[in-house]
């Protein structure tokens, strides 16, 4: 993964996961790495793996079991809500961009469903 | 773990390492960072116990550096040092014989991960197969602070991958690893904590996440900075 170096990199993989998550790449309940292992595929300090596993835990994303290890949610409800979210914030830059650049909300949806192909 | 006050080298009338301050927790990965001649090398040579500080003192777990403490402290040089008759299994002998936490099984693997065989000559091998074996041989050992001088100079970014990904499966929770280089883009994601040095002083000293927080800046531009 390539890592972008304005951006704490614990969120940078926090979202790569949620990605994962949204793309059905992990499943519901499905098991995630160990720390050690997380450290390893992402490149990053094991330390950041452990922040990384707290703040999803916090976010609910996942959850430990204690001797077992750290799975995925089981709730489909979160996964929907962290695509509606992280669907919103790009929304939002993006909307915002393209006011400041003059365009009319018929003229942005022009643009998009032409674009919506392409891409 | 290791704390160093006002640790002070100096060859004749140069001064090498310069009123240094630092103290090391363990189970962390630091990266030393500064050009040529900052004093990371002799800093890490007085640690290992190969070079007397001038002046200031220098402890491991409140032990001074001497015959006990290089026995959990493994250093990797820069230079090489070898004999030319030697191949890789060689090495690990000649490591062995020096070394009681030198563990056969672990540098059998860690050499068939770096892609050599055990019956390279160490004569034959390019630069970049010289750097995976140096970081092989000194990473076998059972060690619980490694110190790594420029582990990551010139070699291609497949082995550069490997060294970083064997320098992550190292560190646990009593095993320490300070990794020096000028190479700062590779270890931005992979370190605890960043010392920076300037002409032998520390100049600055914390924790990566905190410092690029604080400052609003990676540890590469924040590098830049520094020494430009």
């Amino acid at each position: 993964m390539e890592y972008d170096n304005n951006m704490p990199i614990y969120l940078q993989v926090i979202n790569q996961i949620k990605k994962n998550m949204i793309q059905g790449k992990l499943l519901l309940g499905e098991k995630l790495p160990s720390t050690r292992e997380l450290a390893l595929q992402y490149q990053i300090n094991p330390n950041t793996a452990v922040r990384i596993y707290k703040e999803m835990e916090q976010q609910n994303m996942c959850f430990t079991k204690r001797g077992l290890g750290t799975f995925v949610t089981e709730e489909s409800a979160v996964v929907t809500a962290m695509r509606e979210a992280m669907a919103k914030e790009l929304l939002d830059g993006f909307v915002r961009e393209m006011k400041d650049l003059g365009f009319t909300k018929d003229e942005l949806l022009k643009v998009i469903s032409e674009q919506f192909g392409k891409t | 773990m290791l704390e160093s006050s006002n640790l002070r080298k100096t060859y004749l009338n140069k001064v090498a390492v310069d009123d240094v301050t630092l103290r090391l927790e363990q189970g962390r990965i630091y990266a030393m960072l500064g050009p040529n001649g900052s004093g990371k090398t002799t800093f890490m040579k007085m640690v290992s116990g190969i070079v007397k500080p001038t002046q200031g003192t220098l402890f491991y777990k409140n032990k001074p550096i001497g015959v006990e403490t290089k026995k959990e402290i493994a250093y990797m040089s820069t230079e090489p040092y070898f004999y030319a008759y030697m191949t890789v299994e060689d090495v690990g002998k000649y490591y062995k014989d020096f070394f009681e936490d030198f563990d056969d099984a672990r540098y059998k693997k860690l050499i068939a991960e770096m892609d050599l065989s055990m019956n390279d000559k160490v004569t034959k091998l390019s630069s970049g197969m010289m750097a995976k074996m140096k970081i092989a041989v000194t990473m076998a050992r059972k060690a619980k602070l490694f110190l790594l001088d420029e582990p990551l100079n010139g070699i291609d970014l497949i082995a550069r991958e490997k060294i970083i990904k064997t320098i992550l499966s190292a560190v646990s929770e009593d095993t320490t690893i300070v990794v020096s280089s000028h190479l700062v883009d590779e270890l931005e994601t992979v370190v605890d904590s960043v010392i920076f040095m300037k002409n032998g002083k520390n100049i600055l000293f914390g924790d990566a996440e905190v410092i690029r927080e604080e400052r609003g800046k990676s540890i590469v531009e924040l590098y830049k900075e520094i020494y430009s």
